[in-house]
């Protein structure tokens, strides 16, 4: 084994001044569940570990009038299992149940699940996040694409954003707090993750040296929200394309909608498209397939996942009908 | 002579009652042992540096940083400059030391130059003109299609049509004879013209055999009423053994070893590691109590079980422990060849299919590989096949389950699925046609479609292939298969002792498959016993050699082997016995664990007092399988069976779910019945594996396996299995037949009828597995971002 550094402080304060401020020399070990096996493959070989778990502030569910607030550390099975998630975000515990078998549930945390990293098969590999051979010629477009990115894929990165739950979280609005070097700062989540157009970037807006704190969830009184997943198995496995949606009514009409598409795209792929189209309509079969429509209109796929477009177009209009079917929380 | 014949039914108390595997407590309970478990005190750990080119030249080796590093103990190179590397994750050093980490470490530090070459990693229909002939075979050649299955006359025709490129030796000859080469084959290689210039020349990647034909299937489709054409295939999948592949070998002394292997022939590993270890296979012992699956990748020892010795030895004999790690288990283990046909048949309009033309392709690796049995099952009258072989650079093939049957079913059963559907025919009728080209067994056939049919409700949910269909639409198909399933040589030893135990051992293994529990069965009902009053002992070489798990022959081979066995044990009991109730030996019996006089309830001993009259020394007796010299043959060939499948499919995202299969399977005499129908489950979930999931994907731009791991490399989980019905043909005209194996039959249905069933559905054909969203969506018509 490579030889790395393992730290374990108390706080946030001792954790960001431990962190380095180049990618790749320091590495946040919370659950594990991602990075261990990244570094038994030697796909990611940090110099030193920071074991965050032993910082108490940074666990706790808790709900006020603000809405949720969800340290960083909580794993997804204590999130699923939190009576005020179930009763209040019922969407999200479904996705949280989804996300994971109950062994990775037991151990992942919700801050691991926004940084985890891509999927895609190039990377697990060893070829890199943004994969090109000796000539320079990107691997992925020519090569077996059929999972990988229909939106958003015009640079070099052509991976799709692995989290099955941030579309519902974003979706239900939530906000990341993170901590650095310079302080504290506050970013709506569908922000904080960004398409890296260079190999010493990430996935996400996060420094080098900055920890995630915590989510924060504001009140979904009235919220209709569904999220639907279509998968090659019943049993746990990595969706095709999945998608998010919240709406809040005005009667039989929507009057705002949150729109999220996930693995169509390196990032969660929110949908202005579609809310727009969604926004003054009622709901039934016909809306839900013009904004499934507005939401895919774009799309680039790659030689072989064109298929991807019609499950992402079918995933976004099933949860437009799944939500509008379900009371609000 | 003593009746070795299996008991009638009704003198059967335990074979072919359900009765629970004896190893369950042990396996649920964690206290059984796999290869994998196995650690052994001062134990190595071996690591392998593994080609990250799928086709390179190894330009320099050095391993010089590696051997200084702390805790390394041996550094082994496996492939040396000079060598050619044929697919990604080939063996180039494999290294030992204190622990995992540092043998990693010490790989790491390995370095090697390559010179890469050109590769081919894809399966794809071969380019026109691209396939050349064959030419003349070397022994290598030769190994290859051993490797690959090759059914012997097929190999017979090439070596006499094309010839071979330097005369063997007679060891080499019998080298090919231990890798399973027939004397057929060996006879044709010793009278084959010898071409000794051509085996220089480049090899194309596209190897076309020469077109066999049957009949005049030119005139049969000129005649043909109806005339249906398809493309159909299957990919290249791995074995995927949740144990993988792997061994821990220590010298005892300096001349013998000790070997613990995951593996499914036991007996028949020293034989195989004695030549390249050169050491006698008597020095060599080699031990297993479980596995955690094989499939048909197991029977060698492999390159990395033979370097584990040697690195052993450079150790000083101490353990040294190579067990693949997951992506090398899917990389270089074993895969299953591919098989891809555009298939042509005809029939008249009332449903007979007189004429098959089929131009198929497949790889099975570097080797190539040969055509699968098609038509399968049913023979065609008029045909007319070719085949092309690529080889190309996606690691190396192995029997896997069943081998070629898969395929051959997927081939032939889906194109006559087809043609029924143009025919407007049920295939329940169609088939049932044409079951008289299913010599021997279209009765048998006959009599399993209709229960088949029955248990699915065939009647009901049978509808004819709609086109433009939407929603959640659901239909069923139907699969035929068949397989030989001989016993293959088995020696067993059984031992009364005075007390009255009873031990029997043999070099025997139990793949999971209920081995153990089976020759339990038959030793306990044949000595009148019940099963916990006998010790068996298997998985090591210290017993009688008995055959390789392969092939659906375990059964056969040792149920024979213990049945005889056993009842020379009693009669040579009964022999010593007899006086002591004043009887003649031929008069006695054993029942309920007493020896007594038929008809005579008065006259009887416990078995433990009986037992007591053989005096001071136990009582030996070896089984064996075959003994002519001991009639009956207990054991048989060839059995039938049919799966029917029902799916749904949701047209939207071409999500295929499996919602219930059906299988009907005879085996002859069916030794334990709840071991039997276990069988069939499994292979049904395997079957709903490699129908809807399982691939083995590689990259085009890198040569390299894309999904060496378990979230890529998909296999079935629970939620994926749906109701699964399965009979046993049992009673006359099957239970006579003598003892036949069952692990490979009903594996090889579940693709056709799978594919059948949703060709039904959704009223078009899939033309490839594994059934995938992208896939089903393709053939619906549903364009991308329309």
């Amino acid at each position: 084994m490579r030889p790395f550094e393992y730290v374990s402080p108390s706080s946030r304060a001792q954790a960001v001044s431990l962190l380095g401020t180049a990618w790749g020399n320091t590495e946040i070990l919370a659950g594990g569940t991602d990075l261990l096996a990244l570094m038994k493959d030697d796909v990611v070989a940090p110099k030193r570990l920071i074991n965050i778990k032993e910082i108490k502030d940074l666990r706790g569910v808790s709900l006020s009038a603000q809405g949720l607030r969800v340290g960083a550390l909580t794993t997804l099975g204590d999130l699923a299992d939190d009576a005020n998630v179930k009763k209040n975000y019922p969407v999200l515990a479904e996705a949280l149940i989804e996300a994971a078998s109950p062994q990775i549930r037991n151990l992942a945390t919700l801050g691991g699940n926004l940084c985890q990293r891509p999927r895609c098969w190039y990377f697990r590999n060893g070829l890199g996040l943004l994969p090109k051979d000796e000539t320079g010629r990107e691997l992925v477009a020519a090569g077996e694409n059929r999972y990988h990115a229909i939106l958003g894929n015009d640079g070099p990165a052509k991976f799709v954003s692995p989290s099955t739950v941030v579309p519902v979280l974003i979706a239900y609005g939530a906000m990341v707090r993170i901590e650095g070097p310079k302080g504290k700062r506050e970013l709506p989540l569908e922000k904080f993750f960004v398409i890296p157009r260079t190999d010493s970037e990430r996935e996400h807006d996060l420094r080098p040296n900055e920890v995630i704190t915590e989510v924060l969830v504001p009140p979904a009184t009235g919220v209709k929200a569904a999220h639907y997943e279509i998968r090659q198995r019943e049993a746990f496995d990595w969706p095709l394309a999945l998608a998010a949606v919240a709406l809040k009514m005005s009667g039989s009409k929507v009057q705002t909608a949150r729109v999220v598409l996930g693995y169509v795209a390196p990032v969660p792929w929110p949908s202005p498209e579609a809310e727009q189209t969604l926004q003054g309509q009622p709901v039934n079969e016909e809306s839900a397939q013009k904004a499934a429509e507005a939401a895919l209109q774009h799309a680039t796929p790659l030689s072989s996942n064109g298929y991807k477009v019609q499950l992402a177009r079918v995933a976004l209009k099933r949860a437009i009908l799944k939500a509008a079917h379900r009371g609000a929380a | 002579m003593p009746d070795y014949a299996w008991p009638d039914a009704e003198h059967r108390t335990l074979i072919g009652k359900r009765i629970s595997r004896v190893d369950s407590p042990a396996k649920v309970s964690g206290q059984a042992k796999y290869t994998y478990d196995v650690h052994r005190p001062g134990m190595l750990y071996g690591k392998v540096l593994r080609s990250p080119y799928a086709h390179a030249k190894l330009v320099s080796v050095d391993t010089s940083a590696a051997e200084k590093m702390p805790g390394v103990k041996a550094v082994h190179i496996v492939q040396g400059p000079g060598s050619t590397i044929h697919w990604e994750g080939d063996e180039i050093v494999a290294v030992a030391a204190v622990d995992e980490l540092a043998a990693e470490d010490a790989v790491r530090a390995i370095k090697v130059e390559y010179q890469q070459l050109p590769y081919l990693v894809t399966d794809t229909e071969p380019p026109q003109g691209s396939a050349e002939g064959q030419g003349p075979l070397s022994m290598d050649d030769i190994d290859d299609m051993l490797d690959n299955q090759v059914p012997s006359q097929q190999m017979v025709n090439q070596i006499q049509q094309y010839g071979i490129t330097a005369k063997p030796s007679e060891d080499t000859l019998k080298g090919l004879k231990s890798d399973g080469a027939t004397d057929a084959v060996l006879d044709a290689i010793r009278a084959a013209a010898v071409h000794p210039d051509a085996g220089s020349r480049p090899k194309s990647n596209y190897q076309k055999s020469a077109a066999q034909t049957l009949g005049d299937p030119d005139k049969a489709f000129a005649e043909a009423e109806v005339v249906s054409e398809g493309l159909y295939g299957v990919p290249l999948i791995t074995h995927c053994c949740l144990e993988s592949h792997g061994s821990i070998s220590e010298w005892t002394d300096a001349d013998h070893l000790f070997t613990h292997i995951s593996t499914q022939n036991v007996s028949g590993i020293p034989g195989q590691m004695a030549e390249p270890l050169k050491t006698p296979a008597s020095n060599i012992r080699v031990h297993q109590d479980h596995v955690g699956g094989g499939f048909g990748s197991k029977f060698s020892p492999d390159r990395w079980g033979i370097f584990t010795a040697q690195i052993s030895k450079k150790a000083d004999g101490k353990p040294v422990r190579i067990m693949l790690e997951r992506a090398a288990e899917l990389k270089v283990a074993g895969a299953r060849p591919s098989a891809y046909a555009r298939v042509k048949v005809g029939a008249k309009k009332d449903g007979t299919v007189v004429a098959w033309q089929s131009l198929s392709w497949g790889t099975g690796g570097p080797g190539g590989g040969g055509m699968p049995p098609i038509p399968y099952v049913f023979a065609v009258p008029n045909q007319r096949k070719e085949h092309t072989a690529i080889r190309n650079n996606i690691g190396p093939a192995r029997a896997w389950r069943a081998p070629n049957h898969p395929q051959a079913a997927v081939l032939t059963m889906c194109a006559l699925d087809d043609l029924a559907a143009k025919l407007n025919m049920d295939p329940v009728e169609f088939f049932g046609k044409n079951l008289d080209m299913a010599k021997p067994r279209q009765n048998i056939y006959r009599e399993e479609l209709a229960i088949a049919a029955d248990l699915m409700g065939w009647k009901q949910k049978w509808h004819p292939r709609r086109q433009n269909q939407s929603g959640m639409v659901r239909g069923v198909g139907v699969s035929f298969h068949t397989w030989g399933g001989r016993g293959h040589a088995s020696d067993c030893d059984l031992t009364i002792h005075p007390d009255g135990s009873v031990e029997l051992k043999l070099g025997s293994q139990d793949l999971g498959t209920g081995t153990r529990t089976c020759i339990l069965i038959v030793a306990a009902e044949t000595l009148g016993l019940p099963i916990e009053a006998i010790q068996l002992q298997i998985g090591d070489t210290i017993y009688p050699p008995s055959g390789g798990s392969g092939g659906s022959t375990t059964i056969g081979g040792v149920s024979s082997s213990t049945r005889r066995a056993a009842v020379d044990a009693r009669d040579s009991l009964f022999a010593q016995v007899a006086p002591a109730l004043n009887a003649q030996p031929d008069q006695l019996e054993c029942v309920n664990g007493r020896i007594g006089v038929k008809g005579d309830s008065s006259r009887s001993l416990s078995w433990k007092e009986a037992c007591s009259k053989l005096g001071a020394m136990p009582l030996t007796v070896r089984g064996k399988n075959p003994d002519k010299s001991k009639p009956p043959d207990l054991t048989n060939s060839g059995v039938g069976g049919v799966q029917m499948a029902e799916v749904e499919v949701d047209t939207e995202t071409g999500v295929v779910r499996v919602t219930k299969m059906v299988a009907v399977q005879d085996c002859g005499l069916i030794i334990d019945l709840k071991t039997a129908e276990s069988q069939c489950y499994g292979a049904l979930i395997m079957g709903i594996s490699y129908s809807l999931f399982e691939e083995k994907i590689m990259d085009p731009g890198t040569g390299r396996m894309l999904n060496p791991d378990m979230q890529f490399y998909r296999l079935a989980g629970l939620s994926d299995i749906p109701e699964l019905v399965v009979k046993m043909m049992t009673g006359k005209g099957y239970d006579e037949r003598g003892v036949i194996g069952l692990g490979e039959p009903p594996v090889i249905s579940p693709g056709a009828a799978i594919s059948n069933a949703v060709a039904n559905a959704i009223g078009v054909r899939v033309p490839f597995l594994p059934l995938t969203p992208d896939r089903v969506l393709a053939v619906l018509g549903q364009k991308a971002g329309a």
